[in-house]
């Protein structure tokens, strides 16, 4: 992961008088949480690989909203909504493509009615995209002979109806693929969502996080797949917690496919 | 004196009818209590929605043992209906089985059998349920929200399923000991019929027509039973899948109130203190968010209404789960139950007179509504489309917007979102700086 990767703005993009096929939103945990870090980097090393024409907003993008607009907060999710918009608009931006599902849901299903009306895909989305148009290709059968399973991220699963594609592009990684008893349509949450990520759960028996990393560890994978960053360090310490760390590997679907590159 | 019967009959369907009216018109004005909603859009989707949740119960199959009783139940009262319809015209008319000349005797005996089979299995699907809530207690039906009324009425309505289901079978078991009986025994009470075989032809007649009476008399009253029990279900399962959010679940709506005054701060030409435009104070919302019943939209209250307290969506939510208060079931249910309390305070004072109560607080805490992940699960779970997240949301939205009572930590990190752009204590201008981490 250490050469240097090719991620130019929209700034420098519209400088050069040049227009990129799709924009890349980061999101704030791919900006700037240290383990979400490392999924941006993979995904822009595989947009780099197959030659897509991406550009960032880099210090121009800002929250979407989504925490606030899921804790109750409807001013400051509209704020950011219309000032995010002004600054899509200003660039014409018409595809975006996030590593997110909290942002790709807040893009696609609540800024068009607020002026944003854009393409906006899922990074397994965009992925599953670039393997059928052979613009990827999986090499190394680096997961032959391990279990990988899926966890749903409820905003990409049952808010959005999206369940095949993170799993067709991990089929393709020549892993064995098992599934959790509870996924899909049934599958339980991190722990993360309606912004209870930045607090803490209310009294209980036990954490969301635990109850999943259970059902998970429950298929004995080597590796618990993700297609969400906040799904991601929700499992990370769930599995921590579960004392597993050296056994069992919590990536996303772009970290997976990344490491499958010659 | 020929006519007694048909005159007390009439009176009496007359009475339920009546009565059954008055009693949806009840529940019909306090659903209206709610703000207003469109749902009349994409009429063709709508109508296949009720067609494959409500008509077809798809989403009742992804649990197959409840699943296939229910539906077992839930034919038996469609196709016995039919039954019923002839026992009320005999009842009006004076007739006796007045569908068998029309059908001709054999096949009128084929559709009856049928039916007593259909009853059979109704008889035996509502035994299991009992069981199933008694007996072997399966969970979700043990949590606190399911005490007193709520366990009392599950008990009730099988109980009453059970006893129709049997007289209708007795009133036909009885009649086929009748001397001179033209038709053949049917099916499943051919079967019975020995156990009245030794009652003399008065007693076998008044057995029958004892359980005749005692047949459609309960069904009137069950009818009659309907608006104060849960399962009410089975009449508003039908427009609550109609009505029903046909977005994105991941969608939230945005107050469109709020739009307006978001923009006119970021217009910089707009006038802060400009008169409203004529018309507009009247659009002026009385509150953001939800703190009582009657600033939720018609929708979420024909949700509570339409809640038959099954608790799949209790048993799917992450919070309950794992112990925390939050119980999307309990939700509905506080929904409806302040509901009936303001309906009733509304009926009797003719306007809403201020009871010093309110959904929030008083029926809701904040620590239920805080324990949501808006994954919705309990969405996903609903067998009739009910929406739990909707009235969570809104309240959070009073919470916050009206009362500024989030949480601490969900204050600091508003408060992030606000200044920086993010909902951690990052400066906007480091955004990128992960292109140069290795």
């Amino acid at each position: 992961m250490s050469e240097a990767l090719k991620v130019p703005t929209m700034a420098e993009m519209m400088a050069s008088g040049q227009k990129p096929e799709v924009l890349f939103w980061v999101g704030c945990a791919g900006s700037f949480d240290d383990r979400a870090k490392k999924i941006t980097r993979a995904f822009v090393k595989l947009l780099n690989k197959a030659n897509v024409p991406f550009a960032v907003l880099g210090t121009e993008e800002s929250c979407t909203g989504d925490p606030a607009k899921r804790a109750g907060n409807e001013f400051l999710f509209q704020m950011q909504a219309l000032m995010n918009i002004e600054v899509l608009n200003a660039y014409e931006v018409q595809k975006i493509v996030t590593t997110c599902p909290h942002c790709f849901n807040t893009l696609k299903n609540e800024y068009p009615e607020l002026g944003g009306k854009y393409e906006v895909m899922h990074h397994t989305q965009f992925l599953k995209k670039l393997l059928d148009e052979g613009k990827l290709k999986v090499e190394g059968g680096v997961y032959k002979g391990k279990r990988i399973t899926f966890h749903d991220p409820c905003y990409l699963g049952r808010a959005n109806d999206e369940y095949e594609a993170p799993r067709e592009v991990l089929a393709q990684l020549e892993a064995d693929i098992s599934e959790m008893k509870s996924c899909k349509q049934r599958g339980l949450c991190c722990g993360a969502g309606g912004a209870q990520m930045f607090k803490e759960a209310e009294k209980g028996n036990k954490e969301v996080n635990i109850e999943r990393t259970e059902q998970a560890l429950e298929v004995q994978p080597d590796i618990v797949a993700t297609g969400c960053p906040f799904c991601n360090t929700m499992m990370t310490d769930g599995v921590k917690v579960k004392e597993q760390s050296t056994k069992v590997k919590v990536y996303d679907v772009a970290e997976l496919l990344a490491k499958a590159q010659a | 004196m020929q006519y007694v019967d048909n005159v007390v009959f009439v009176a009496v369907l007359a009475l339920a009818i009546f009565w059954f009216s008055k009693q949806v018109g009840r529940i019909r004005k306090n659903i209206n209590l709610g703000r207003d909603i469109d749902r009349t859009d994409r009429k063709s989707e709508r109508w296949s929605t009720m067609l494959r949740v409500a008509f077809g119960q798809s989403k009742m199959q992804a649990r197959p043992i409840p699943g296939i009783l229910h539906f077992i139940v839930y034919a038996g009262f469609i196709l016995i209906n039919i039954e019923v319809l002839e026992i009320l015209i005999d009842g009006i008319f004076g007739t006796h089985r007045v569908f068998a000349p029309v059908l001709g005797e054999s096949f009128y005996g084929v559709v009856i059998g049928f039916f007593e089979v259909l009853a059979v299995l109704v008889l035996l699907a509502c035994v299991i349920f009992l069981w199933r809530r008694n007996v072997s207690k399966v969970k979700r039906f043990q949590s606190a929200e399911m005490k007193g009324w709520a366990f009392r009425d599950g008990n009730n309505i099988l109980v009453i399923e059970i006893v129709l289901m049997t007289a209708l079978l007795t009133m036909n078991a009885a009649e086929a000991n009748f001397e001179g009986h033209g038709q053949a025994p049917f099916l499943v009470s051919a079967y019975l019929a020995p156990l009245f075989s030794g009652l003399d032809q008065s007693t076998l007649h008044f057995v029958e027509r004892f359980a005749w009476w005692f047949h459609i008399l309960g069904i009137l009253a069950f009818l009659n039973y309907l608006p104060v029990s849960k399962h009410f279900h089975i009449i508003l399962a039908f427009p609550n899948t109609w009505f029903s959010n046909l977005d994105a679940k991941g969608r939230f709506s945005n107050m469109a109130s709020v739009t307006k005054e978001v923009k006119m701060m970021m217009d910089p030409n707009a006038d802060p203190f400009a008169a409203p435009a004529e018309g507009d104070e009247a659009a002026e919302p009385g509150r953001f968010g939800a703190k009582d019943v009657t600033d939720l939209n018609w929708v979420n209250l024909m949700n509570a209404y339409s809640c038959t307290e099954c608790g799949r969506c209790t048993s799917e939510c992450p919070a309950n789960i794992t112990g925390k208060k939050l119980s999307p079931r309990k939700v509905m249910m506080d929904t409806r139950d302040r509901l009936e309390e303001v309906g009733a305070n509304v009926a009797k004072n003719g306007e809403f007179k201020e009871d010093g109560k309110s959904l929030l607080d008083d029926y809701i805490t904040r620590e239920e509504l805080w324990a949501c992940t808006s994954c919705n699960a309990c969405t996903q779970a609903c067998p009739v489309n009910i929406d739990p997240l909707s009235i969570i949301v809104q309240m959070r939205n009073y919470l916050v917007m009206e009362e500024s009572a989030a949480p601490q930590e969900l204050n600091l990190m508003m408060t992030n979102v606000e200044n920086n752009g993010a909902p951690w204590q990052f400066a906007q201008a480091d955004r990128l700086n992960w292109k140069d981490e290795a």
